[in-house]
């Protein structure tokens, strides 16, 4: 089923917020006002937004060491964002985790995770956590093609699949596990494949194409919903940058493989403006530039929030470490 | 009073709690057929031999609103699901800035003397000691057992159950009533003026049996039982040794970086209970190598009363 004009247009602009978001933070980062490391997600927004406008709110994510796009489309705050980004004490995690670890369980967002691999079994709990609750709920794991072939996501499936938990696991391959080429690494041409060996769907789809993955990330969810258990969706598809926008951080990946994916017709976000263009006639360079914008607007006052909002107190290092009491110094 | 095992009260313990809150439930790979028998197999799951998986799902699940609680059987499996227990469960909360929270029981068996060499004789608490973020018990009788594992399964957050393999059998007394124990408060399971003897699970009773020794020698012995390694209840063991002036540390565990140093530490940090030291601090402990299967050999590299009783005498001469 194809989705409404209008809420093609939404997927369009979570995917362009995602894009200024991780160029900003990008910006920033080199410019030494964001910390510590940065994966930027430019390139696979068509991921994170056509699963996540399969699902409802109270349905379950957990994302990857590179989880600023899902985020995202799950509906986090940039405010919120920004601000743990700048290590300040309005961040989502009041200035603990950083980039790599921003969670908002209050939209069902379980957090992105330093560990490939790490949140799959995680977010597999929470499938049982649905499964237990008895009202429908999903949850989906993102990962990467490294991650595939670790044991916590061989655990994880078998699991699931035995128990038909309501889960989605969406391998986003972007063809590199840091600079571990997918085909020199992964046992099968497809990830899909490995859904075979567990009994479940597996399914292959142009993870460049953001109506192609809401469509497979639909019939999932329908599936997961109606207690049939999980699916494994590979979402075939590219990173634009370095694995981390570290000074120090390789990159290995040939030079002609990068200008074929980083191009205009494979750009998940240029396609779906032509494709709005296009198919509906209605939607303008106008508004196009309107809507970026608005996104870019946003992502500044983003930033704007961040640097207003204090560093923690040094007496937060202390709270937190367990539910309502503090350590002791 | 009746008396049950140290088992059974684990097991009493798991059901009470069951039944007053209806979002526990049980992972293990292999479901206890008498909470099986009451709640149902979607509530006591039997599970794949994966324990990282097992971990990670009841993190999640304790974020979704759910109270899991799972058995790694003995410790020697927990290794397996270590990215889950030391990057996962123990930093969550805090790496999250307290979004939610991860009330998690896990259990486990620690503790050797059961003739299934190194991989299956293990006492490695001090490991996850050194980790923030994790609370855990180690308790010595029935009666602990049941009201400190009723505590760990309505905590906030994730706690690790460890529980000798030597004391599954012990049988003591347990009221047929409802209680708790508070986390981190010790128990002096025999009063003494001469030495303190700090002792942990099964080597508590072995400080027991050593005191009955001593006494006959004319030294009284205190034995203090942490019963909680994280928190640990310092004060109380500091207000022992200021009245003693002498510790002894009992460990079924090496000593090297063990709960044993640890103690010692907390005790001789304090001022005044370094006043009061007479004579240096010992600990009892097993011997710093894998445990080894011939009985022979597992018998000589583990503590016991006799060594305990000779570690008193040792710290009586030295001052």
């Amino acid at each position: 089923m194809q989705p409404s004009p209008e809420k093609q247009r939404e997927m369009l602009r979570l995917m362009q917020t995602i894009r200024r978001f991780e160029e900003r933070a990008s910006d920033d980062f080199h410019a030494g006002d964001i910390y510590g490391v940065v994966h930027c997600y430019i390139g696979q927004e068509a991921v994170a937004v056509g699963v996540c406008a399969a699902i409802n709110r109270d349905d379950q994510i957990i994302s990857t060491h590179r989880g600023h796009g899902h985020c995202i489309a799950k509906g986090a705050d940039l405010n919120r964002m920004m601000a743990e980004l700048y290590g300040r004490e309005t961040g989502y995690c009041k200035g603990k985790g950083g980039s790599m670890h921003i969670a908002d369980f209050g939209i069902g967002m379980l957090g992105a995770n330093g560990i490939v691999a790490g949140g799959i079994p995680i977010v597999t709990g929470a499938g049982l956590a649905a499964q237990l609750e008895g009202k429908g709920r999903v949850a989906v794991s993102f990962f990467g093609d490294g991650a595939s072939n670790a044991g916590p996501f061989h655990e994880s499936i078998n699991i699931a699949a035995a128990w038909k938990l309501p889960m989605l696991y969406v391998c986003e391959n972007n063809l590199w596990a840091v600079n571990t080429p997918a085909r020199d690494s992964v046992s099968v041409p497809d990830v899909a494949q490995r859904a075979a060996g567990y009994g479940i769907p597996g399914v292959v789809v142009d993870g460049n194409d953001v109506l192609a993955v809401y469509q497979a990330a639909l019939e999932a969810v329908e599936r997961a919903r109606a207690g049939d258990g999980p699916t494994l969706i590979e979402c075939k598809t590219y990173r634009w940058r370095r694995h981390t926008e570290r000074a120090n951080q390789r990159d290995i990946r040939p030079a002609d493989e990068i200008a074929a994916w980083c191009d205009e017709n494979r750009d998940p976000i240029a396609r779906l403006v032509k494709q709005l263009k296009d198919q509906q006639g209605q939607f303008s360079d106008e508004e196009w530039q309107a809507m970026d914008r608005e996104v870019v607007k946003a992502i500044d006052d983003s930033v704007a929030f961040a640097k207003a909002s204090p560093f923690p107190p040094l007496e937060a290092a202390l709270v937190d470490v367990f539910a309502e009491e503090r350590a002791h110094a | 009073m009746r008396t049950i095992s140290y088992a059974k009260a684990g097991m009493e313990a798991l059901a009470e709690e069951m039944r007053r809150d209806p979002t526990t439930f049980h992972l293990s790979t292999e479901a206890p057929p008498s909470i099986l028998e009451e709640f149902g197999p979607s509530r006591v799951r039997a599970t794949p031999i994966a324990e990282g998986a097992l971990t990670g799902m009841a993190v999640g699940a304790a974020g979704s609103g759910f109270r899991p609680i799972v058995n790694w059987s003995m410790v020697t499996f927990s290794f397996v699901a270590m990215d889950q227990i030391v990057n996962q469960a123990a930093k969550i909360h805090y790496m999250f800035g307290g979004q939610v929270r991860f009330p998690i029981t896990f259990r486990t068996s620690v503790g050797g003397g059961t003739r299934r060499a190194a991989q299956h004789s293990q006492s490695p608490y001090s490991m996850f000691m050194n980790l923030a973020g994790l609370k855990m018990i180690l308790p010595s009788t029935p009666y602990d057992m049941k009201g400190l594992l009723k505590t760990c399964i309505r905590d906030d957050n994730p706690v690790i159950s460890f529980e000798a393999d030597r004391l599954m059998d012990l049988e003591g007394e347990v009221p047929e009533e409802e209680y708790t124990i508070p986390l981190g408060v010790a128990d002096i399971k025999r009063e003494g003026n001469d030495v303190t003897v700090v002792a942990l699970a099964w080597q508590v009773h072995e400080a027991l049996a050593a005191a009955e020794t001593l006494e006959r020698e004319g030294v009284s012995v205190e034995v203090v039982d942490p019963r909680t390694l994280v928190p640990m209840d310092a004060e109380t063991i500091r207000a022992s040794v200021r009245k003693t002036g002498r510790l002894v540390i009992a460990d079924e565990a090496g000593p090297t970086c063990g709960a044993a140093a640890e103690i010692a530490a907390l005790a001789t940090e304090d001022a005044a209970a370094f006043a009061a030291l007479k004579a240096p601090v010992k600990r009892v402990c097993a011997l710093q190598v894998p445990i080894p299967y011939s009985p022979a050999l597992e018998d000589y590299v583990f503590p016991d009363r006799e060594k305990i009783a000779a570690g008193i005498r040792a710290v009586m001469e030295a001052g």
